[in-house]
């Protein structure tokens, strides 16, 4: 397969012993959902995907993005977005240096001053180049934590539970943003999440582990 | 490239750093000890140097001294900050004192001890504010407060001096267990304040800052400076003698000193050995105490009596750099007046430029070494991160191995391996010297603050196409400036109130405030010590202010890196 993100008989092992297997491919448009209840690795599948695997964890398998092995690349090379169920914004730079540290680098300043600001309209937060990340409300983290990600271009999108953290009326209209964004920039989706209601928004191929 | 070659040796580089020069300096300890020390045309083996230092009058009051101080210093700092946690952790007071105490903790030893002195001396502040309304005394009394024959006042420095070092020590080791719902079962129960926190969370707290307590036990019975200004004379501490030997024009006398030296070492393992099975009995009847479920009716009034203890050592202190400050600026005062006469700057326009010159030679050593500790300890915790390395509880204790170690062992045996290879005293072999010190507390002050940083952050980064270094220098560091810039302080402050290697390793030659304030010690002029102990005050006490205004100020318009 060309396009997509695809696990090749991946296993994530805590001291040799096996916690889960997944082999499945992402296509360019579509999202995996991971269910299950905590505990079980899902994050840890996730950190394999990234390359931040965690040093009692060891796993097997491989890892295609768009034909590429990145099984063994190094984390920042890989072109796999991810977002957490907390914003994690970096807390010593203003909204508009967040996304600046996401988009890619090149391009004159002026450039991109533009694309921040574009991003920042693109999800109705005009003129908010220049906040405290701190000053914000949880939505509007979202929102940034979101573009900042895409601002980087990544070829595959993983989520790690998150919508967990927001209320019930924020949390639709956020995974209803983050799905749309996605499916837009073509990008494959792998989602691990406890929620039920998220899996089945996701519309996707689940997969339910352990119990 | 070059720099990601480097980095998986930076922790063997810190780990020689820190244990390189205690090592070569036990050897050069041991050697002349047993009578061979080419560098005079001496060569042995022989047991001449037991055998004199044996036969020295004062060795067997000057042994009793090391480890009366020490064993009575440490259990009585523990027990008045053990019992302080237990009765008020929580309260307001209990804040209070921490707010007072936290910058005392960077008070130099030796202005502490100045400090004390001109507090408690028979023409002390102290004296002079009661009399002779309450006394009777015009003229000083003639007593033996100040470097008193039991060392007792000696003890009282160094337990004023450990009180805020143990508490802020266990106010960390507070934060992992799970003290607060400890206590409130126990009190449920039915157990008192004191009570409850003793059988409850003290096993778990005392588990963890054994280390400390250890470090606290070995430079109580080894100090030097501090021992040179509280302690008795005829004789004194055996560190102080060992220092004397080792300083004597002779250089037969060092091999007096270097046997003198493993004895140092020999009783520091011995006392380290008792506190371990003092530590075992402890256990026991404490396990004991517990079955016999006594609830504590005698809880208010130790905690009453802990919390005046307490809050006298932090007075005590305080006072003490009160008083420093007030004979800088003295003009003419006489016995028994409360203050002097006058106020004037002719104490500093005469002793300033003097202290302006071993300030600069303090910061120089103090700022190349701290800043050294500082960027090996980065090192060594980002090459842990990146590695995914896992440091046992064991590694912890090769951090404190320098600390527990007397400095009376090993520096006299650097200084006369240096002299037998011909090496040059001086500024560097100073700075390499304090750096076995600096290191392991930049590392233990930056360590949990590094490890605890959210790595999901660094994922992110990552992800978001920033290499590892990018990672470090644009994310990491940035956010964790405050921890940073008070490990640096703290790597300042233990530079500063170096005493002995600077004396030592320097050859006297090395002038900076702390060996120039105590080299006052015998001479008695107050306005000159009140002078260079403040300047030595400032010079620990300055960063710490800096550490916490800096990062307020770069980060006054992103609340999240300081309270996120």
């Amino acid at each position: 397969m060309d396009k997509g993100l695809s696990l090749q008989d991946v296993t994530i092992m805590k001291e040799g012993v096996a916690l889960l297997s997944v082999s499945h491919d992402i296509a360019s448009d579509e999202v995996l959902t991971i269910m299950g209840p905590s505990g079980v690795g899902k994050s840890t599948l996730l950190a394999f995907v990234t390359g931040t695997l965690a040093a009692d964890f060891t796993a097997t398998g491989r890892v295609f993005l768009d034909g590429h092995d990145i099984t063994n690349a190094p984390p920042h090379l890989r072109r796999v977005g991810i977002l957490f169920q907390d914003d994690l914004l970096f807390p010593h730079l203003s909204v508009g240096a967040n996304l600046a540290f996401g988009l890619l680098s090149g391009g004159t300043a002026a450039a991109r001053q533009d694309k921040v600001e574009e991003a920042l309209r693109e999800v109705g937060l005009e003129g908010f180049a220049d906040r405290d990340p701190a000053t914000l409300s949880g939505g509007q983290k979202a929102r940034i934590a979101l573009m900042r990600m895409l601002l980087s271009e990544p070829c595959a999108l993983l989520l790690d539970e998150p919508f967990s953290r927001l209320d019930a009326t924020l949390r639709a209209q956020v995974r209803e943003m983050v799905f749309d964004r996605a499916k837009a920039r073509g990008l494959p989706v792998l989602m691990v999440t406890h929620d039920a209601e998220d899996a089945l928004a996701a519309g996707g191929v689940i997969i339910e582990l352990g119990s | 490239m070059k720099r990601s070659n480097a980095l998986p040796l930076l922790p063997i580089i810190t780990l020689l750093a820190m244990l390189g020069p205690v090592i070569a300096g036990l050897v050069g300890t041991v050697l002349p000890a047993f009578g061979h020390l080419p560098a005079t045309g001496l060569t042995g083996p022989t047991l001449a140097p037991f055998r004199d230092l044996f036969d020295w009058a004062g060795l067997p009051r000057a042994v009793l001294l090391s480890i009366s101080t020490g064993l009575i210093a440490t259990s009585l700092s523990l027990a008045i900050v053990m019992l302080v946690t237990a009765g008020w952790s929580g309260t307001r007071p209990f804040r209070t004192l921490e707010r007072l105490l936290s910058p005392l903790l960077s008070v130099p030893h030796a202005a502490a001890a100045f400090g004390l002195a001109f507090l408690i001396a028979p023409s002390g502040w102290g004296s002079r504010l009661f009399s002779p309304v309450l006394t009777g005394w015009d003229r000083p009394p003639d007593l033996l407060i100040v470097q008193d024959t039991w060392g007792l006042t000696l003890t009282l420095g160094l337990i004023v001096k450990e009180v805020p070092f143990l508490l802020l020590i266990t106010l960390a080791a507070l934060g992992q267990t799970d003290a607060k719902r400890s206590v409130t079962i126990a009190q449920a129960l039915g157990y008192g304040r004191v009570t409850g926190w003793l059988k409850t969370v003290f096993p778990r707290v005392y588990a963890q800052i054994r280390p400390p307590i250890y470090v606290v036990l070995v430079y109580s019975m080894s100090v030097v400076d501090a021992a040179v200004i509280l302690g008795p004379n005829t004789p004194p501490s055996l560190s102080v003698q060992i220092v004397k030997w080792m300083s004597d024009p002779d250089l037969a006398m060092r091999l007096e000193g270097a046997a003198g030296a493993l004895l140092q070492l020999g009783l520091v393992v011995g006392a380290l050995a008792l506190w371990r099975f003092g530590e075992v009995v402890a256990a026991h009847l404490g396990r004991k105490w517990i079955a016999t479920g006594a609830r504590g009716s005698c809880d208010p009034i130790v905690a009453n009596l802990a919390l005046v203890a307490g809050a006298g050592s932090a007075l005590i202190v305080l006072l003490g750099i009160v008083v420093l400050a007030i004979w800088s600026f003295a003009g003419f005062w006489v016995f028994p007046d409360a203050f002097p006469d006058s106020f004037t700057l002719r104490n500093w326009t005469r002793f300033g430029p003097g202290t302006l010159d071993a300030l600069y030679e303090t910061a120089l050593i103090a700022v190349t070494a701290a800043l050294i500790a500082l960027i090996l300890t980065i090192g060594c915790l980002e090459a842990e991160y990146r590695y995914g390395l896992l440091f046992s509880q064991r590694a912890v204790w090769l951090l404190y191995l320098p600390l527990l170690i007397p400095q009376t062992a090993f520096l006299p045996g650097l200084q006369t391996l240096m002299l037998n290879i011909g090496a040059d005293v001086g500024r560097v072999p100073v700075i390499i010297a304090h750096l076995v010190f600096v290191l392991p507390y930049v590392f233990l002050s930056l360590a949990d603050p590094f490890r605890a940083w959210d790595g999901r952050m660094g994922v992110i980064a990552s992800a978001l196409g920033a290499s590892p270094n990018g990672v470090l220098w644009r994310a990491r560091l940035p956010m964790l400036l405050r921890p940073v810039l008070t490990a640096l302080a703290v790597g300042l402050a233990v530079s500063v109130g170096q005493y002995l290697p600077t004396l030592l390793i320097g050859g006297g030659r090395v002038a900076t405030l702390t060996t120039e304030a105590v080299a006052l010690a015998s001479g008695g002029d107050r306005r000159a010590i009140g002078v260079y102990g403040l300047m030595q005050t400032g010079a620990a006490l300055v960063p710490f202010t800096l550490a916490l205004l800096i990062p307020t100020l770069v980060w006054r318009n992103r609340r999240g890196v300081l309270h996120g």
